[in-house]
């Protein structure tokens, strides 16, 4: 639809809403936990009651420190808690204690790996700490209910500058921010459950005949999915296109911000009603709180717990351990899983070998349980034990994946489990030369074709009467001992 | 000795009752009946919570019965401004917007009197969200100056200083934001202690300006302003402001004299706006302390200055900013009132949820904090913020400075508490203004975070006390409270009775 002397540029700039997985709220001891039957993780301070008084949560200043320092922010010396006012039901005091001025994170970047294996780096404009609202529930039509359990729920909001170009680099910077957050134990980033909120904002520099035309900026509220966050600035961008060519006052000068919310439903952005007056939060300084004060000892100390990034440990699982690159970016998802990886190895098992358990029957079931390869239960020992058990011939590699399973459902020791089960490949010579007997004897025309001149039909042969023997043991068959007794009887 | 009980001071009171002179229960019932037969006449009570004074006297006289340590404040019966969150009775900081709310929690101070054995009476009357100056301001009836039933009690802790003069307490405990102690225990002729900003902690207390709002203790004479402050003082985790710093015994150094004691002079308060026995009562509290081998050394407090203008209007640095610094956190803190997650609701059909705000706070708010709503609102604007509000904090900035400056050459600074004696109920109510100016001495203390005492200094020609005020370095409590009970020896100007008692 672009009009082939018109040069169009998408600038989208980002604001996540990540909500912190910390034991308690940002400034009460009420449980910060999701699903709750409503209004039962409150008390006088979460609802904003008379006399009462906000106490920080050190461990959410942490956090949110380790993701800035992860961002590459600077954290400085001295910052500071604000008072954002307006009026909602959802807000018990009308007022949200957030950083205006002086935040706990500024000027950083982050490196966001692309599909195609480039690196876009988007710059990161600030990261603050606040409180979270409360939930509006609309489930009766006479009333309006307010949930409070989320009330004062520790939320980072990081700002990103205006530095990607398209719905896929929005959507791939969302994805890179999701699996940092999760990787420092910040969040856990689930988006059903509302922790993690999108705000992109999204114009167009629209170049013809040498003129730069800049459309309105225009901000979509509260969306909480990669396919909507894609799929509203995709919608956007051809939005804003069409609005332009039909209407060349359509532009930044003469329309400034917007407003608009998505609908997941037409998939499509939706205008907001501007309120008569722009919105003024009248932000002070909350003198209920004091000023947070952050020494190079504390700040070093927490960049001591940052451990390997995604990006750093993606590149060394490819050099080190000799990777493909689809291979280490599936298990770089999150911290655990390459931890799982780099344990198992240390213990001497081969990486490839590990790999491919963890990407083979791992993944499976990680998807079948929506969790990550890690959280499928496997320790570390045991993924040792099963990747040297299979290198070592000692089961095969079907019974490995059998004993994968079973170890996942219900744990135990790998080599008493395959001893149980009877997966422990069988070298007994006599019970291997008796299938070998069968399988030839049954399988005339193949044994004939094994000993043929053409490699070709000799190799299919061979082959098929590997799989005759290893279905007679039932897999339990070791298979090099096999292909040694059945080249041995063939006369090969 | 039940017949005297109502002289004795908290101090007494406690001694009477720990050595089994007096029980809880008697001091109790004393105490009741001097409020049955006072208060119709002063209404500085809210609400008079008789069972649960009954109560908690009975459980200190069972305490004693068993041997059990006492406390040191056993038995005392002590009043609550009604801006202190209790768990029993009602907490109603003098607004019909509160006047059902029970709060589910205590505040530090009073738990911490609890703990000490005191008896709560009840809860005092105040302006509303203590905003004012007289106690006129409060959002159900005005309280009365126990020296002249037609004049104010002073504000906003009106009603707990009316309480102490008027002996229907032995003690109580009011909040000090711009003056709110020490303006009405000057007007009623009693002591007051506004201790230093995050001293005493501030959980429970509802705010108004919480950057400058402090508990603090109102007291018969200077020793039992100090045996409250004893016991209200110290950090608290769930205050952030408050302090972690040990609190000393003031009382136990009470009466030890200041040797060599330095009393500042501030210039700027003695201007044309000080009324002439008021000036004459600082200056023979000077010489008398000069007397007391003091010496008296001048400062300058320039931004605290007082200015009149031609036509006689008074001005002040600190006032504006003052002002602006309390009214912009007081939009914000009492913007919770909605109607909707606290307070009156109003009963007339809304169209939608801002028209049911609007109704709500129209009917549920007095003027004056509407008013202080709206400019606070107004300062904290986009577009005035740096006008006003950065402003007044660069001032205030320059106020504590000169302070810090002051007491490099002084102990303390002696001046007036208040630039008048207690003024006629409905004088001062139709400008708003001139109600500021009541606390034109009192709120630099504040917007420095400075310990501000005021105690009596005398009695006007028209029967109505005059107080005096010593300010006096951060932390320093002590230095104040044993410089005032220097005068207070020396002079014998100390408990004094309105005629209602006499
Ligand atoms: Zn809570």
């Amino acid at each position: 639809m672009v009009e082939s002397h018109d040069i169009v540029k998408p600038i989208i700039g980002l604001e996540i809403h990540v909500e912190l997985a910390t034991a308690t709220k940002m400034f009460c001891r009420c449980r910060n936990h999701f699903g709750d039957p409503p209004n039962t993780n409150v008390c006088p301070v979460c609802i904003g009651m008379p006399g009462v008084l906000p106490v920080m949560n050190r461990v959410a200043v942490e956090l949110s420190m380790k993701v800035g320092l992860a961002l590459n922010c600077t954290v400085p010396d001295f910052t500071k808690w604000d008072r954002k006012s307006y009026y909602y039901p959802d807000l018990p005091k009308n007022y949200q204690i957030s950083q205006y001025d002086l935040p706990l994170n500024v000027d950083g970047h982050i490196e966001v790996p692309l599909a195609d294996g480039s690196i876009k780096k988007v710059r990161i404009l600030r990261a603050h700490l606040e409180e979270d609202a409360g939930k509006n529930v609309h489930d009766n039509p006479a009333h309006t209910g307010v949930d409070l359990n989320r009330a004062g729920v520790p939320l980072l909001e990081i700002v990103s500058q205006p530095d990607m170009n398209s719905p896929e680099e929005a959507g791939a910077y969302g994805r890179a921010m999701q699996r940092l957050v999760r990787w420092l134990g910040a969040s856990e980033a689930n988006m059903q459950m509302g922790h993690m909120r999108f705000e992109p904002n999204i114009n167009l520099h629209i170049t013809r005949g040498g003129v730069t035309y800049k459309t309105p900026i225009v901000e979509v509220k509260n969306l909480n999915s990669f396919r909507s966050l894609e799929g509203a600035v995709a919608y956007e961008i051809n939005r804003q296109y069409s609005e332009w060519l039909g209407n060349p006052d359509y532009t930044l000068d003469k329309c400034g911000k917007q407003n608009r919310g998505w609908d997941d439903v037409r998939l499509q952005t939706v205008f907001q009603r501007e309120k008569e007056e722009a919105h003024d939060y009248r932000y002070f300084p909350e003198p209920d709180l004091v000023p947070v004060l952050v020494d190079a000892e504390w700040r070093e100390r927490l960049r001591g717990q940052i451990v390997e990034l995604p990006l750093a440990r993606r590149a060394r699982y490819m050099g080190e351990y000799g990777l493909t690159f689809k291979e280490a970016d599936a298990l770089t998802q999150d911290a655990p899983t390459g931890d799982l990886l780099d344990a198992a190895v240390a213990a001497g098992a081969d990486a490839k070998r590990c790999t491919n358990l963890l990407l083979g029957r791992g993944a499976a079931i990680a998807n079948e349980r929506g969790c990550s390869i890690a959280e499928v239960g496997l320790s570390a020992g045991q993924l040792t034990d099963l990747a040297k058990m299979t290198d070592a011939g000692e089961i095969n590699a079907t019974a490995a994946a059998k004993l994968f399973d079973k170890l996942a459902a219900e744990g135990g020791s790998p080599r008493e489990l395959a001893q149980a089960e009877g997966l422990l490949a069988v070298r007994d010579e006599s019970a291997l030369a008796a299938w070998v007997e069968e399988a030839v004897s049954a399988n005339a025309q193949a044994a004939d074709d094994a000993r043929s001149e053409d490699p070709k039909k000799r190799k299919k042969a061979f082959g098929f009467l590997m799989g005759q023997v290893m279905q007679r043991s039932k897999g339990a068959a070791a298979p090099a001992a096999v292909q040694k007794l059945l080249q041995e009887k063939l006369g090969l | 000795m039940s017949h005297n009980v109502l002289d004795l001071s908290a101090l007494e009171l406690r001694e009477a009752v720990a050595s089994g002179e007096l029980t809880a229960g008697e001091a109790v019932e004393a105490y009741l009946d001097a409020i049955e037969r006072r208060e119709p006449h002063l209404r500085a009570y809210n609400e008079v919570l008789a069972d649960e004074a009954r109560a908690q006297a009975d459980q200190v006289d069972a305490q004693r019965r068993d041997g059990l340590p006492m406390g040191p404040l056993a038995g005392v019966p002590v009043a609550l401004k009604d801006n202190l969150c209790t768990p029993f009775g009602h907490t109603t900081c003098s607004s019909k917007m509160l006047a059902d709310f029970r709060a589910p929690y205590t505040a530090t101070a009073v738990a911490k009197l609890r703990q000490a054995g005191a008896v709560i009476l009840g809860k005092t009357n105040l302006d509303e969200f203590a905003m004012g100056s007289s106690t006129e301001n409060s959002g159900f009836a005005p309280t009365c100056n126990p020296w002249d039933p037609k004049r104010v009690p002073g504000g906003s802790s009106g009603g707990s200083a009316a309480a102490v003069a008027a002996r229907t307490c032995a003690a109580a405990l009011g909040s000090d934001t711009g003056g709110s102690i020490r303006q009405p225990a000057a007007f009623c002729g009693v002591v007051g202690l506004k201790p230093t900003y995050g001293r005493v902690s501030r959980f429970g207390l509802v705010a108004y300006g919480s950057s400058l709002d402090q508990i603090g203790p109102l007291g018969r004479d200077v020793a039992d302003a100090a045996l409250l402050a004893d016991v209200i003082s110290g950090y608290d985790p769930k205050d952030s402001t408050s302090i972690d710093r040990p609190v000393g015994d003031f009382l136990a150094g009470l009466d030890r004299p200041v040797h060599n004691l330095r009393v500042g002079w501030p210039g700027e308060f003695f201007s044309d706006a000080l009324d002439g026995e008021i000036r004459s009562a600082i200056e023979k509290a000077r010489d008398l302390y000069k007397e007391l081998g003091a010496t008296i050394v001048d400062v300058s407090l320039p931004h605290s200055r007082i200015d009149t203008d031609a036509a006689g209007n008074l001005s002040s640095y600190a006032v504006a900013c003052y002002y602006i610094v309390a009214m912009a956190e007081a939009s914000s803190n009492l913007a919770r009132y909605d109607g909707v997650h606290y307070g009156h609701r109003t009963d007339r059909p809304c169209d939608d949820i801002l028209d049911l705000y609007s109704r709500s706070r129209a009917e549920g708010l007095g003027e004056e904090v509407k008013r202080r709503i709206m400019l606070g609102t107004y300062t904290l604007s986009a577009g005035y913020y740096d006008a006003y509000y950065h402003k007044a904090l660069k001032v205030r900035r320059l106020i504590k400075n000169d302070f810090d400056r002051a007491f490099e050459q002084c102990d303390v600074l002696l001046c007036p508490t208040t630039p008048t004696t207690a003024f006629a109920l409905g004088e001062k109510t139709a400008d708003p203004l001139t109600m500021y100016l009541a606390d034109i001495y009192t709120i630099s203390v504040n917007l420095a975070g400075l310990p501000g005492l005021s105690l009596p200094a005398g009695v006007s020609a028209a029967g109505l006390p005059i107080g005096m005020q010593l300010i006096g370095p951060v932390f320093r409590e002590d230095l104040l409270l044993r410089a005032g009970r220097m005068f207070e020896k020396a002079s014998g100007i100390s408990r004094l009775a309105p005629p209602m008692v006499q």
